[in-house]
């Protein structure tokens, strides 16, 4: 088995080992924690199977964009002093152990695979402009649905947000 | 760099594992958290399986088909969490169980 294959393998396992503790955790932050290295090795597998922009993509929005939402939300739901207990009380510096370990084995295959050291394998990589010519050519259609699903959920994000929904059914 | 030819069939498995993984994460937590990032790591399988099978033809094809994941999760998330923040005034609580009878 080659390094690049073995590399694999070790993205995987993190992976899984990853998304099984963040399912089995009763602390949602700590769940969070899990899952955002769980889609970090998801995107040193798409990097690996020659997907440098799904990689890029799913660091970004998933691991990003995704994943700060779930943390305004978990934020929100304890505010204050006793919140901030909570927070101190989860976080404890030996908690971040696990996690930090994980991480430090994706960073290193990380630099591993961009110092370029591993070109014995031929495989296909697609680069972004292909992707973005199909896109943007037969797949037109599903890129303005996408875009009418996403003003859905704007539109279902802001009516769901609003506090008088309660209001207006104590009155009633 | 050139991509690393990995067999499909274990791409295709870790995504089922994946996939499975957060299958049960949903039927088992009762934290609408803990059940929104179960949806999450399926969808996250999903693309992955797209990912791992357009890899294999060396399309573009599964990438086009990933951000369509990717869009949808974020719709998702976003309506999912502002239900939750309902729930959460209404019932006081983010466990599932405590909104078993919907009343209009």
């Amino acid at each position: 088995m080659s390094v690049e294959l073995f590399l694999f393998y070790l993205a995987a396992t993190v992976s899984l080992v990853s998304t099984i503790l963040a399912l089995t955790r009763y602390n949602a932050t700590h769940a969070l924690i899990y899952l955002i290295i769980s889609l970090l090795a998801s995107a040193i597998i798409f990097y690996l199977v020659g997907a440098p922009f799904a990689a890029v993509l799913e660091v970004v929005i998933y691991a990003g964009a995704i994943m700060v939402l779930f943390v305004f939300v978990v934020m929100i739901l304890n505010l204050g002093a006793r919140g901030d207990d909570l927070e101190h009380q989860w976080l404890k510096p030996g908690m971040w152990l696990f996690p930090g370990l994980l991480c430090l084995i994706l960073f290193l295959e990380m630099i591993y695979v961009l110092s370029g050291s591993s070109q014995n394998l031929a495989g296909t990589v697609v680069t972004p402009k292909e992707v973005g010519i199909k896109l943007y050519g037969p797949y037109v259609l599903a890129v303005e649905i996408a875009s009418m699903l996403l003003l859905a959920g704007l539109i279902g994000a802001y009516h769901l947000g609003r506090r008088y929904l309660v209001d207006s059914r104590k009155e009633s | 760099m050139d991509a690393v030819v990995v067999p499909m069939e274990h791409g295709l498995a870790l995504a089922a594992v994946l996939f499975s993984i957060g299958l049960i994460g949903v039927m088992v937590r009762r934290n609408i958290i803990l059940i929104l990032m179960s949806v999450e790591v399926m969808l996250n399988a999903c693309g992955l399986a797209f990912i791992v099978a357009g890899a294999k033809w060396g399309a573009a094809d599964g990438q086009i088909m990933f951000m369509l994941i990717l869009s949808i999760a974020a719709a998702e998330v976003v309506v999912g969490l502002g239900l939750l923040l309902q729930v959460h005034r209404r019932v006081g609580s983010i466990d599932i169980d405590e909104t078993s009878r919907l009343r209009g």
